[in-house]
């Protein structure tokens, strides 16, 4: 089955200014291109017409479309953004877009970052689930009106798309601080019920470039596209290890 | 514990003093304040403070207080930011801080001792 063209919808007659970052890791500039601006149109829309139609030599990244995998984000007239589910309508600057990769992460090419460093980190924050019971066999009975599993439910819908990763400043200062998403999915681990090894979680992001590194100043959640908020959680993370610290278990 | 501190836990506890001195500074800093403003009322004299403070204990431990509390969390700022706005890290500006606290401390302790 072929794709469906992201300009078969209707068209109109007005032209849309968007500048395109083109280059790699040790050099680039924005290129201007002229797009059609049509109805329901999305900056992943507009990026993939360029491709298309007017430059093929342009490089990016997409998958879902559909705000699912996390792939498209980049950095929409200065802000960090996932593309497929950008309109055009809620960016535009008088009849112009500016498209960026996203910050905080190499170039690759164009549009498209080496992301590698930002999954790094959740390996480094130890972010792997350790099951209580190992060979479940039984069901966990988890509350579902528990404090903890609220907090954890908070948390989980992190698509990967390192929004928040390019948000925040806190990673330019410091390339080695893990970063809001990597402590967020911590913070679900810590109160998952099912999880045998909090202190240990606790322990991966009580370090120098751990939770204590976040100035909280939230720009992560203000960019988040799915509305969580990893300053809530990288907050939650200090007070378990302050109350860890104090009894002497870190 | 080995000896030496992980780096993450000198963080954890470094971040523990710096909340608790802020917990202390807070109402030491409005009483300060509180203090300040009712002093200057009849016009600001060396003597007038002196007559206040001199002997007293309690503005003696207020004071004390408040000087190391402040030499504690200045210091801690201070390397933060040197870590983050200068790239300085290590052991160079633990040591650096260190040093800035232990200033503070001698002539925060010198100013209270002189004053009661
Ligand atoms: S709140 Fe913390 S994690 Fe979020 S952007 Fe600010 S420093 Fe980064
Ligand atoms: S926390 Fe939000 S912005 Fe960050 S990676 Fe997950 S979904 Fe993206
Ligand atoms: S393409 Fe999958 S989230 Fe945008």
């Amino acid at each position: 089955m072929s794709e469906p063209e992201p300009q078969s919808e209707t068209q109109s007659n007005r032209m849309l200014t968007v500048d395109i970052w083109r280059g790699d890791a040790e050099d680039g500039a924005f290129q201007t291109y002229e797009v059609p601006q049509m109805e329901s149109q999305t900056v992943l829309d507009v990026v993939t017409y360029i491709q298309r139609k007017l430059d093929p030599s342009l490089s990016y990244r997409f998958s879902c479309r559909v705000g699912m995998c996390g792939s498209c984000a980049m950095t929409v007239n200065g802000k960090p953004r996932w593309t497929c589910r950008s309109h055009v309508d809620s960016v535009v600057e008088n009849g112009r877009i500016q498209v960026a990769p996203l910050r905080n992460m190499p170039v690759i090419k164009d549009l498209a970052t080496d992301m590698s460093v930002f999954f790094d980190k959740w390996q480094k924050s130890k972010s792997q689930f350790v099951p209580t019971d190992g060979d479940a066999s039984e069901f966990a009975v988890v509350d579902p009106t528990s404090k903890e599993r609220k907090a954890a439910s908070a948390g989980i819908e992190c698509i990967g798309c390192g929004v928040c990763y390019a948000a925040c400043d806190v990673v330019e200062w410091n390339p080695d601080y893990l970063g809001p998403a990597a402590l967020n999915r911590a913070w679900t681990l810590v109160n998952d019920s099912r999880d045998g090894d909090a202190e240990g979680h606790l322990r991966a992001v009580a370090t120098d470039a751990g939770c204590h590194a976040c100035h909280s100043h939230q720009s992560c959640a203000r960019n988040c596209p799915t509305s969580l908020n990893p300053t809530a959680s990288i907050a939650g993370l200090k007070r378990k290890v302050f109350a860890a610290a104090l009894k002497g278990r870190l | 514990m080995k000896l030496g501190v992980r780096d993450g836990r000198l963080e954890v506890w470094l971040f523990i003093v710096q909340r608790l001195t802020a917990m202390v500074l807070g109402p030491l800093v409005i009483v300060h304040l509180a203090t300040m403003i009712y002093a200057i009322q009849g016009g600001l004299s060396a003597v007038e403070i002196m007559g206040r403070t001199q002997g007293s204990l309690v503005w003696g431990l207020v004071y004390g207080l408040f000087v190391t509390a402040a030499a504690f969390h200045g210091a801690i700022g201070l390397r933060q930011i040197a870590r983050e706005a200068l790239q300085w890290r290590g052991m160079t500006v633990n040591v650096a801080a260190l040093i800035f606290c232990l200033g503070i401390l001698c002539l925060g302790y010198q100013a209270v001792w002189a004053l009661v």
